[in-house]
């Protein structure tokens, strides 16, 4: 029973182990240029989980100042992700914006569709 | 005002340059102000550098918030010596950008181009600079993301292919060392790399801290190109405008070598890196297998962009077997590879693109005969090659001695000569090229072709000048690497 | 789109909602969760609401190409102007404190002043992704 509970206890990081690996699997599996960026995407977000979730300490309220609390949880993992997060969004655009404009140049985003036609150097 | 505010200056005149090219139409002016920039940048970098020299590592609080609560800019021997050579790269190829850049990119993109270079010198020069963990991915996801929209303007639709490809596995690999920072902060508490290394001192064999140690290696080892994560490289330096291949060649993967030296060194400290755990087994093993895998590949190449590409490949293989061999002159070696390489590395490239320039070849075997009718942009060609080969009087020679001294100082009489041998494959591609461009007759558009105008002839003549003068006369950039290489080894910041 | 009666009304009555809820989120960044960045997205994401519904044409003609594109870098600028205002001031780049009469003053102009430069920075950048992917093969 000790077992189990330890394994209930840390689910936030079964989930982020969840998320990281069907992530990665995504980006290696898919020959499709978009999905691999949805692996991407989902890649990053548990990272963003594994920086958040130990952030919130047990008992504390968020962290804005009050005289009525004395334990806050901690901010600096939520600034921290932000630009994580707005990093990964400049990252999904300039991703996208290559999709597009490899699909314009190739007329597909299989990539396997375009190893095929490339001629060799 | 100014002086005490370098550290900060050196990451704000580029930011600010590019925000300017942002909002302008002429590429002419958008030029302009990037020279600006681009000479100011060694001005301050050497500013820097001797100012460390005399009075010992600088430190600057942004923002005015001490370290370690604040994000603190800190300035110390290895990083002014990064610093001056980005700089100093940068400088010296951005008269050659002009003419390249007007003849292989659109003129309605130009000023996006420089505003976009000026973007990534911030970034590269800022993650030399900065001392928080968490800042420097924020300055790599900006010279990174820069990097994919440089490489994605090159003329040929294979650009953007790879650019794609280096975008998917570059931002795998910054997530690799998002991670690694994170499982740091939840052991140390802190993101301030001195104050990382000094918390670090009891709990360095936990499983955490080694965890962090394995995803923050994989990670930049992805950026710095390390065998075999080098899989982005050859079509990325194939594809970009030539100017955008010089400098990416010589600047990026040098900064994250460093960003390697600072973890390894400065965070973790030789001790745990080197005692306990596999790294010199492992980092020797890919190093050896990039030097001789690289190399060979690069003798099968038709392209002589993609040729060149593998063997930078190989030539990163050379910098990290000088960690691997983490003594002082190994250690030396590796850093003073870093200079040399760029130095060689962009004087290559930008022969070649001087080639492209006047011609349109790329191709191996349609540059028969150039010699003759370029003889001086082939002659810096030679130089770089000699010294890729690592002909004595050139920079090539100071890094390979230093290698195979640090070997032989560890008893790895194998490793110098693995070190030796590679150098002769290295004869092998350079030779084709050779043999190519000076004993065959010309054909095709080669036969009306001409030394390029001054603007893309000095910086090729200046860097293949650099490449001869480093070499006879080390005491300047291997006085500085034997410096930072000794204090790294004892673990000082 | 242009032809379905809900779809226009919804928008009319939402958009300016939207806004609001924006600005609400940008300055409520000083007491609470909130901030240039979520702002500015929530802001392009009205812009983008109304191209959507009301197609691109008419989307530019209220917020033109060449106004979208030179918010991006203005935004950078205003940031950057602020660290170099404090560096001017005799204090570390970025510093807020001489901004104000006191320092806790000069902290919240510095703040409120970098996030209307991210707002701008942000919402600009959205805008400017959606009109370049949607304005293609036309």
């Amino acid at each position: 029973m000790a077992v189990i509970h330890e394994i209930i206890a840390h689910y936030n990081h079964w989930i982020i182990i969840f998320l990281m690996v069907s992530g990665l699997y995504i980006v290696v599996a898919r020959g499709n240029m978009i999905k691999k960026l949805v692996g991407l995407g989902l890649f990053q977000t548990s990272v963003y989980l594994l920086y958040l979730s130990p952030g919130k300490i047990l008992g504390g309220t968020p962290p804005i100042l009050s005289p009525d609390y004395s334990v806050y949880s901690n901010p600096l993992p939520h600034v921290l992700i932000l630009t994580a997060i707005v990093v990964g969004i400049a990252t999904i655009a300039v991703g996208l914006a290559l999709v597009v404009r490899i699909h314009e140049a190739f007329g597909t985003i299989e990539e396997d569709e375009i190893f095929a036609e490339d001629e060799d150097e | 005002m100014i002086a005490a505010n370098l550290p900060a200056l050196q990451v704000v005149v580029p930011l600010l340059g590019a925000v300017i090219c942002a909002f302008l139409r002429r590429g002419a002016v958008a030029w302009a102000i990037t020279l600006v920039v681009c000479l100011v940048m060694p001005a301050i970098a050497s500013t820097l550098l001797a100012q460390v020299l005399t009075s010992g590592p600088i430190s600057y609080a942004l923002g005015g918030w001490r370290p370690p609560i604040g994000i603190e800019y800190r300035v110390d021997v290895l990083s002014a010596f990064i610093l001056l050579l980005v700089s100093v790269i940068a400088a010296i190829m951005l008269p050659y950008a002009k003419r390249s850049i007007e003849q292989e990119i659109p003129a309605d993109k130009h000023t996006w181009y420089y505003a976009i270079f000026l973007l990534c010198l911030c970034g590269l020069l800022g993650m030399a600079i900065s001392g928080d963990a968490f800042n420097i991915f924020v300055f790599m996801e900006v010279s990174s993301l820069a990097t994919y929209a440089l490489i994605s303007m090159g003329k040929d639709r294979r650009a953007l292919l790879a650019a794609y490809q280096y975008l998917v596995m570059g931002t795998i690999g910054a997530t690799f060392y998002v991670i690694g920072v994170g499982f740091l902060y939840s052991m140390t508490g802190t993101l301030n790399l001195a104050d990382m290394a000094s918390r670090l001192a009891g709990i360095e064999n936990s499983r955490p801290v080694l965890a962090a140690l394995a995803f923050l290696t994989v990670g930049i080892s992805l950026k710095l190109a390390l065998f075999p994560l080098h899989v982005w490289l050859p079509n990325a330096y194939a594809f970009a405008p030539s100017v955008a291949t010089a400098f990416l060649a010589a600047t990026a993967t040098k900064v994250a070598v460093y960003l390697l030296l600072r973890y390894f060194f400065t965070v973790f400290g030789a001790s745990v890196i080197f005692a306990h755990l596999p790294t010199t087994e492992v980092f020797l093993l890919l190093s050896v297998a990039a030097m001789f895998g690289a190399s060979i590949v690069a003798v099968f190449q038709e392209n002589v962009k993609r040729m060149l590409a593998y063997s930078s490949v190989a030539q990163i293989g050379y910098i990290t077997l000088g960690i691997a061999i983490a003594n002082q002159a190994g250690l030396t070696g590796g850093i003073v590879h870093l200079f040399n390489h760029a130095l060689m590395k962009g004087a290559l490239f930008l022969a070649i693109g001087a080639v492209v320039y006047q011609t349109g070849v790329v191709k191996i075997s349609d540059m028969a005969g150039l010699g003759k009718r370029m003889p001086l942009m082939m002659g810096a060609f030679l130089v770089g090659g000699l010294s890729l080969i690592g002909v004595p009087g050139t920079v090539g020679f100071i890094s390979k001695w230093y290698l195979v001294y640090g070997a032989l100082e560890q008893d790895w009489w194998w490793l110098a000569i693995l070190i030796v041998a590679s150098s002769l494959i290295s004869v092998v591609y350079i030779g084709r090229v050779v043999e190519v461009v000076w004993f065959r007759q010309a054909s095709g558009p080669v036969k009306r072709a001409t030394d390029p105008p001054a603007s893309m002839l000095l910086p090729t003549l200046l860097l293949a000048a650099m490449t001869v003068y480093f070499g006879i006369d080390t005491s300047a950039t291997a006085g500085v690497a034997g410096l930072a290489a000794d204090w790294l080894l004892a673990g000082i910041r | 789109m242009k032809l379905d009666v809900i779809f226009r009304i919804a928008a009319k009555i939402f958009i300016p909602f939207m806004l609001v809820f924006a600005m609400y989120v940008q300055f409520h960044g000083d007491f609470g969760p909130g901030g240039g960045f979520q702002a500015g997205v929530v802001a392009a994401a009205m812009v983008i609401f109304y191209a959507i519904i009301f197609g691109l044409e008419s989307a530019q003609k209220i917020f033109p190409q060449r106004v979208v594109e030179l918010m991006v870098p203005a935004g950078v600028g205003i940031f950057a102007s602020v660290g170099i205002a404090g560096m001017l001031m005799g204090e570390n780049y970025l510093n807020y404190s001489p901004l104000g009469p006191d320092s806790a003053h000069g902290q919240e102009y510095g703040i409120i002043l970098v996030e209307i430069g991210v707002l701008v920075t942000v919402a600009g950048t959205m805008v400017a992704i959606f009109y370049s992917f949607m304005g293609r093969d036309r």
